[in-house]
């Protein structure tokens, strides 16, 4: 099977510092893959060299197996990539569906939509409701309130909502549920593997164990600016994975994973 | 009378400064103005330009950024010291916060002269060259009060103005027209205290157009009928003028202003202002400049105007309405003197 | 899966209804409401407000306050204020501050001023002149705050001296009276234009309207309109909230933010024009005060001077609260300082106010 998203050789450097050392990525259609690593690993590197906000010295990065080089997150967010960063990237005192639709606003159709560029609020709220709806999150009462007036893991059920609703090819999650308790954490879980189902692949990166090993179908571990290798959760523990982003253990090769 | 005293001392100076013109060759002196953006200082700049260089003098100009900006005139007397210029002109923005470096300058052996505003104390400085504001004042109060001749009795006073901060040149132009408008004053030194009820109120200008006509249309709003408008310069006689024409009764209301620039000098020559008492910003710093260089050549002082604490420059009321008793001269004679 | 996922809120919402004493509830119900009511419609607490004090100076001075032709001069007093407080609104919801309002005002009526009086040229290209310097002016605030990344305060602070500067030396401080206007460029003074509706023969009393007073209308109903229904406005909000979440979200922040700056130096222009139309004159020492006066309309308007918050409707709100106070403490007989410790005693509680709201949650 082709990855749907595929780098290869990617370097990025700052300064005297190298942050991606040749690496590589994988990511196959319909799959959870989480990507965990030390602080400093270059992690970030990476998801920000896939969705955009930082442009790779080196290498090449292919979807759909077309090559790619995205200038922006937004021209990352235009190809299908929709990234869902660990601030949320939402504006607290705007409604639900502002912020849905921020930036991909619809407009009205003939002539006050043309002339007077007036929003269709109606057509924004139906969307957003629905999408909301078919994640389960309708616990939320009126699709207008503002995003501040939620809770945490209310907010973070919105933003995944978002970028499911809008992601055509690739989701990525950026520790979604690192600032989330207990019961939070596993309902942003839960929809993590509703938005799989739906067959869109989902980059996941969490410093969180358990968390990376209930859901992730595929674990990417970076060390030292590359990938180090790919494991899959169901045949290694989570000391092992440990080991492995540490320098603890050195893992074996494993052809299947890669 | 007192015109006449006033003109003797001119051609006194005018005199000395002339003669003493050899020996201030080469001297530097300096003018500090409140700003460079009002024509009135800009005029006052002009005027000793003109006399330095007659004099063959040095003349080293500096301003406030704005009105009531202190520190810039403090750098600026602290330049003209280490300059070693022999005399100052300052038209000060904060009268008493200056006089600290005045005392400076002044001990350095400088002559400090006072333009258009006196310091506190007036003594602070070696003289005071400037408009005696109350006079002017005084001037449209008497021709105001003559133009209704008996139906003063009966006025309805609009008071604008400048600021609630109540500056000495707002209160001397203020009180000098109620006692020239023939109004028992209460404290001469107090805008606001009169309890005549011919006066509907007084209120505020910034003394600009805009502030002219929001106070004017305040005053009418608590009486309509208001006939007689007292205003501190020409821009608020302006504003005040729109708002007047704005409910129809620019034609029938008395307005009186102070200062003699030239817009306000045309206005009076069309009707807008009935009056206005001139002032003279070029000849107060002529003759600054030739005062300082009479100081400079024998350390002649300069001295107050007689029976005043300052050398009074002159004002003059101008007006195309004369009334019996009250010296004028025409808008077609104040378009000659006008400045700005 | 999604069974389960609601039973764990209820659990919670269950257990927090527990904890809490029942008539203490219903206490906190009320404030709450009022609370999000406010946070929710923002410019109620300046209407409120408005009508408060219209109601008592009504109360207190009877006709002479409460009638149409003092309420209209009211609307007469604020207008400059009033559409500048617009610009500024626009600018305060992204976060900024633009002192250099009143200088753009001034330096646009004195363009077309001097284009018509000094170089001859008709009266229609020199209004379009003023606009287009306005407009560029605010431009290049904008652009210095956006892709200079430059504070603006600090880019207003500087340049409203330039543009003083530039406008005192240009005009060489000279005033273009009234009356040469009325004679020679009438259009210059078209937002002077009154209309009286109910007044008696002599033409006194009644309401009366400019041009300039319903321009001000308009504009704040075009952009409460634009700020509520259109993307850009939702993008102004949007990039006053969190300027680098709504990049993430495809804001293009640094275009909204020059815009902003171009449109709120586009309606100072037209504010200078109103201006002309008000006192008559071209007078280059106008307005000076506008940047305050502006900024303290928005503030009691509740509109959040950290960005992000409130609503157009506010800043005319607060624009006719300072109006009614100015007028009806004249009307009172009352000293005029007392008008600014009032203000002053305003712009404090709405602050206040603001902050209050902003603890609002679910």
């Amino acid at each position: 099977m082709e990855p749907i998203l595929k780098g290869r050789n990617l370097v990025k450097r700052y300064g005297k510092v190298t942050a991606l050392d040749h690496c590589d990525f994988d990511l196959y259609p319909g799959e959870i893959l989480a990507v965990i690593g030390d602080n400093g690993a270059g992690k970030s590197s990476l998801i920000k060299a896939v969705s955009g906000a930082v442009i790779p010295d080196e290498g090449e990065i292919y979807l759909d197996g077309k090559q790619i080089a995205f200038k922006s997150p937004i021209e990352a967010r235009d190809a299908g990539i929709e990234t869902v960063y660990q601030t949320l990237a939402m504006s607290p005192a705007l409604s639900i569906a502002d912020n849905m639709f921020m930036g991909r606003e619809l407009r009205k159709p003939g002539f006050r939509g043309k002339w007077l560029r007036q929003l269709d609020r109606a057509a924004m709220e139906k969307f957003a409701r629905d999408k909301l709806t078919e994640l389960g999150l309708m616990t939320i009462q009126n699709i207008n309130q503002a995003v501040e007036t939620l809770s945490g893991g209310q907010r973070q059920g919105v933003a995944v909502a978002r970028a499911a609703a809008f992601g055509s090819k690739v989701i990525i999650l950026d520790e979604p549920t690192a600032a989330l308790g207990v019961k939070e954490s596993r309902k942003v879980l839960e929809l993590i593997q509703d938005v799989r189902s739906r067959g869109v692949p989902i980059i996941l990166i969490s410093h969180n164990m358990p968390h990376v090993f209930e859901v992730a179908d595929r674990i990417h571990v970076h060390r030292l600016g590359k990938r180090l290798c790919v494991i899959d959760p169901k045949k290694h523990s989570m000391s092992d994975a440990v080991g492995y982003m540490t320098g603890a253990k050195v893992p074996e090769p494993d052809p299947e994973m890669a | 009378m007192k015109k006449l005293l006033a003109g003797t001392a001119l051609a006194l100076i005018a005199m000395t400064g002339a003669a003493s013109a050899q020996s201030a060759e080469g001297m530097t002196t300096c003018l500090i103005t409140k700003t460079d953006t009002n024509p009135f200082f800009v005029k006052m700049k002009e005027g000793a330009e003109a006399a330095a260089e007659e004099l063959g003098m040095t003349l080293n100009s500096f301003a406030g950024t704005v009105d009531g900006d202190n520190e810039t005139q403090v750098a600026a007397i602290e330049t003209c010291i280490a300059d070693g210029a022999k005399g100052i002109l300052i038209a000060a923005s904060d009268t008493s916060a200056i006089v600290d470096s005045v005392q400076k300058a002044r001990d350095a052996g400088i002559l400090v002269i006072a333009l258009d505003t006196p310091l506190t104390p007036a003594d602070a400085a070696d003289a005071t060259f400037a408009t005696d504001n109350f006079a002017a004042g005084l001037l449209i109060g008497q021709w105001a009060a003559g133009t209704l001749g008996d139906d003063a009795a009966n006025a309805k006073i609009a008071m604008l103005d400048l600021a609630v901060s109540q500056p000495t040149v707002d209160v001397l132009r203020d009180q000098g027209f109620l006692q020239g408008f023939g109004i028992e004053l209460g404290d001469a030194n107090v805008i606001g205290d009169e309890e005549d009820p011919r006066i509907v109120g007084n209120d505020v200008t910034s003394g600009n157009e805009e502030g002219g006509r929001t106070a004017m249309e305040n005053l009418l709003a608590v009486d309509p009928e208001i006939n007689v408008v007292y205003t501190i310069n020409e821009p608020a006689a302006a504003g005040a003028y729109e708002a007047l024409r704005a409910v129809g009764r620019e034609n029938d209301v008395l307005i009186v202003s102070v200062d003699g620039g030239c817009p306000g000098v045309q206005n009076v020559a069309e009707g807008v202002i009935g009056a206005t008492s001139q002032q003279y910003p070029l000849e107060m710093a002529r003759l600054g400049v030739q005062a300082i260089a009479a100081f400079a050549a024998d350390g002649t002082l300069p001295q107050p105007t007689e029976g005043k604490d300052f050398f009074d420059t002159g004002v003059k009321l101008i007006t195309d309405a004369p009334v019996d008793g009250v010296e004028s001269i025409t808008s077609a004679e104040g378009t000659d003197l006008c400045w700005g | 899966m999604t069974s389960q996922s609601d039973d764990f809120e209820s659990v919670v919402k269950v257990k927090r209804e527990e904890a809490i004493a029942e008539f203490h509830d219903d206490h906190k119900g009320f404030v709450k409401k009022l609370q999000h009511a406010l946070h929710v419609t923002p410019s109620l607490v300046p209407l409120i407000v408005l009508v408060l004090s219209i109601g008592v100076f009504g109360a207190l001075l009877g006709e002479k306050f409460f009638s149409a032709s003092s309420m209209t001069l009211v609307l007469q007093q604020v207008q400059l204020v009033g559409i500048v407080a617009a610009a500024q609104s626009l600018i305060i919801l992204t976060a900024g501050i633009d002192l250099s309002v009143g200088a753009i005002m001034v330096m646009s009526s004195v363009v077309m001023g001097q284009f018509t009086f000094r170089y001859g040229i008709p009266v229609e290209v020199s209004v379009a002149c003023g606009l287009i310097v306005g407009t560029a002016l605010g431009a290049v605030n904008g652009w210095l705050v956006a892709k200079m990344k430059l504070p603006p305060f600090i880019v207003t602070l500087g340049t409203w001296q330039i543009i003083l500067a530039a406008n005192f030396l240009y005009s060489a401080n000279e005033t273009i009276r009234s009356q040469d206007i009325r004679d020679n460029a009438p259009l210059l003074q078209v937002f002077g234009t009154t209309f009286k509706i109910g007044a008696d023969e002599a033409g006194q009393g009644g309401a009366t309207l400019t041009v300039g007073v319903i321009f001000m209308l308009v504009l704040v109903a075009v952009l409460a309109y634009v700020l509520r229904q259109t993307a850009f406005g939702r993008h102004i909000y949007a990039v006053g909230d969190d300027p680098e979440a709504a990049k993430l979200s495809g804001v293009n922040v640094d275009r909204v933010l020059i815009a902003v700056y171009a449109l709120t130096g586009l309606i100072c222009a037209f504010a200078g024009w109103a201006l002309i139309g008000r006192i008559g004159s071209v007078s280059p020492t106008s307005g000076q005060e506008a940047n305050i006066q502006s900024i303290t309309a928005v503030v009691i308007g509740g509109i959040s001077l950290f960005g992000g918050r409130g609503s157009i409707m506010g800043a005319l709100f607060g624009a006719m609260i300072v109006g009614v106070f100015t007028l009806g403490l004249r009307l009172a007989g009352a000293d005029a300082q007392w008008t600014y410790l009032f203000i002053g005693a305003l712009i404090i509680a709405a602050v206040a106010v603001d902050q209050w709201i902003r603890k609002v949650s679910a």
